[in-house]
């Protein structure tokens, strides 16, 4: 029960919002549809979905051809952003009404919508209306409904984003759970690298309507095949810069020789591009080889026991992300220490290197 | 003083508003002649009488007329937001060429003032037989009125999230049990309030209802211009006519009393 999307493309009049993608998700899989707003991760869920139809290209689910099959015929659950949904029934009704649609008989219906209901703890407000409950309830009404019938494709579109922390925390515990022993292909869509990471399972990273890059989340974290996808997959933002490599060493900003590092040893010399994440960048001396630079603050982020630092250097921003309580004053001099052995290397067409 | 100033504003506001409504409840309780005697003012009626209700409650010629008009307006306000229904639901969804065109040339239809319109009606419904039906009158205030729903229709529907029309195809749904199982009760507020003021442009207007009937059709507003008889003006009468015509107007406002300022502004709020 695998779904397959080849070189799918979506165009709206003059817009391509897909370019060219192609995708294979597994059985019983749990996969992150990672980027930024505008990335195409909801256009991608609607073609998937058969809300919308590709422009060209094919899209297989069990092998068959349903790329012209009606969304009413695909069996797939969706909870978007917004918290969807119908306003003139209540919860129970809510819940039940995919089922009541497929023509279920009575009594099951009601044993599911009560173990749904139970799973998401909506079991005291079942004849409240949409209107009249929490966010965080209506947004758990809407995954119970994704939740209870079987089916093949469950696509989460940033269920998360519009809840308050305290939910987003509870709920980002329980999904991973609710899905898990399902005979499902499980798509999530989200902007929170984070997240993604919290999740495992699959990631695909996007960017402007392409997927940069798809695999085992761990995989596409440490090793992004390209600087693209290394960027979308980094919170803070991965600091970059263009470096000379020069025998053991490595020239960065103009005219700063920092050595090597056991990532850039076996590099030929030449032009890079350097990416650092910005935990890899700190005022304490961590790690084995170390490049040092002062940076000039731009801004402080304190957040309990963790720093983020924003300096400019060689006008361009590095972040740095270090434990402990590190204020330093807007506009002075910051002496920030890099992590080499840590760091990646993109040649000049950004593919990954070292 | 700030508490008093209110009250006192508000009271003489509504008192102002109110006064020419009780003028014409006072003028429908009295007799013709004591409302012509202009020598005694009086401001409650000296002899209330309920003589007037009375003819038009009994007299066919007179109380026909609210049949007609109730007739004619009924008919209009279904086919009026049947047919915004969809239309609207197409303007709120769906980008088509020219869409935003159409939907201002929509509006403009009730920029054309009705008496234009009165003369090809006329001439048309006699052709085909409607004349001097209330469907003849009904069908003519589509004119006006399938615009203004549409335009009301689609700011409530607009209001709605695409997403929810996504999720009920997802869940299963076909189009039409969407449409009439969710999406119709879900601007339920937004119906009830097109409704409202389709009955309302079709219960007041009346050149296009008089000149569009003759009797088997007419229309309480046509007769009301009829008072003149040989006893001269039954000025009575007419009063007690006009308070009759403003309650079904009230009675329809109260039950879209809360969504109504949504309306005039187009459901745009």
């Amino acid at each position: 029960m695998s779904l397959e999307l080849q070189n799918i493309v979506k165009r709206v009049g003059a817009d391509t919002h897909i370019y060219e993608t192609s995708l294979k998700l597994e059985p019983r899989s749990f996969n992150v549809l990672l980027g930024t707003t505008l990335a195409g991760k909801t256009t991608l869920m609607q073609l998937m979905a058969g809300i919308q139809k590709p422009t060209t290209g094919k899209i297989f689910f069990k092998g068959q051809d349903v790329t012209g099959a009606a969304v009413q015929k695909r069996n797939v659950s969706m909870v978007y952003q917004q918290f969807i949904n119908y306003p003139n029934f209540n919860v129970y009704d809510n819940i039940a009404s995919p089922l009541r649609v497929a023509g279920m008989d009575s009594a099951e219906i009601e044993r599911r919508v009560g173990k749904a209901a139970e799973l998401l703890r909506l079991s005291p407000m079942l004849k409240r209306k949409p209107s009249e409950l929490s966010g965080g309830q209506q947004q758990r009404t809407a995954i119970a409904r994704a939740l209870v019938k079987d089916s093949d494709l469950i696509l989460l579109d940033e269920p998360l984003a519009n809840l308050d922390y305290k939910l987003r925390e509870e709920l980002r515990d329980e999904l991973p759970k609710l899905f898990a022993d399902r005979d499902a292909i499980v798509i999530y869509a989200t902007t929170e690298p984070n997240e993604a990471l919290l999740f495992g399972g699959n990631t695909a990273t996007m960017n402007e309507g392409r997927i940069t890059q798809f695999g085992p989340t761990s995989a596409t974290y440490r090793k992004p095949h390209d600087l693209l996808t290394a960027q979308v997959f980094s919170e803070p933002p991965m600091n970059t810069a263009k470096i000379e490599k020069r025998g053991n060493n490595i020239i960065i900003f103009g005219n700063q020789k920092w050595d090597a590092g056991r990532a850039a040893e076996k590099l030929a010399d030449g032009q890079y591009t350097i990416g650092v994440r910005p935990y890899n960048v700190s005022p304490n001396k961590i790690g084995n080889t170390l490049g040092s630079f002062d940076g000039q603050v731009l801004v402080t982020e304190i957040s309990g026991s963790e720093s983020v630092i924003h300096t400019r250097i060689d006008n361009s921003t590095w972040i740095s992300q270090s434990h402990g309580i590190h204020s330093m004053a807007l506009g002075s001099t910051a002496k920030l220490y890099v992590d080499l052995d840590q760091a990646m290397f993109f040649d000049a067409n950004n593919r990954l290197v070292s | 003083m700030k508490q008093f100033l209110k009250a006192t504003v508000t009271t003489v506001y509504i008192v102002f508003l109110l006064l020419p409504i009780y003028w014409l409840i006072s003028m429908s309780l009295r007799t013709t002649n004591e409302i012509l005697d202009t020598t005694k003012f009086s401001f409650f009626p000296r002899n209330i009488t309920f003589d007037s209700y009375n003819k038009i409650f009994t007299d066919p010629t007179w109380y026909m007329g609210y049949v007609h008009s109730l007739e004619y307006v009924g008919i209009n306000t279904m086919i009026s937001v049947a047919v915004a229904l969809p239309a609207a639901y197409a303007f709120s969804r769906y980008r088509f060429l020219g869409d935003k065109h159409l939907f201002f040339w929509l509006l403009s239809n009730r920029m054309a003032p009705p008496a234009v319109f009165v003369l090809p009606f006329y001439q048309l419904y006699s052709e085909v037989g409607l004349f001097d039906t209330p469907w003849a009158v009904a069908l003519a205030h589509t004119l006006f009125n399938v615009p203004l729903a549409v335009w009301i229709l689609e700011g409530f529907m607009s209001g709605v999230p695409k997403e929810l029309d996504e999720t009920a195809f997802v869940d299963g749904y076909s189009f039409p049990r969407f449409f009439f199982r969710i999406f119709v009760p879900t601007i339920g507020a937004g119906i009830g309030v097109a409704c409202f003021f389709c009955f309302m442009f079709s219960w007041v207007e009346l050149l296009l209802a008089k000149n569009l009937t003759r009797i088997a059709a007419k229309p309480i507003a046509a007769i009301m211009t009829k008072t003149a008889s040989a006893s001269g003006y039954e000025l009575g009468l007419l009063a007690a006519a006009g308070v009759l015509t403003i309650v079904p107007g009230a009675i329809v406002i109260y039950f879209v009393r809360n969504y109504i300022a949504k309306g005039f502004a187009l459901g745009r709020v």
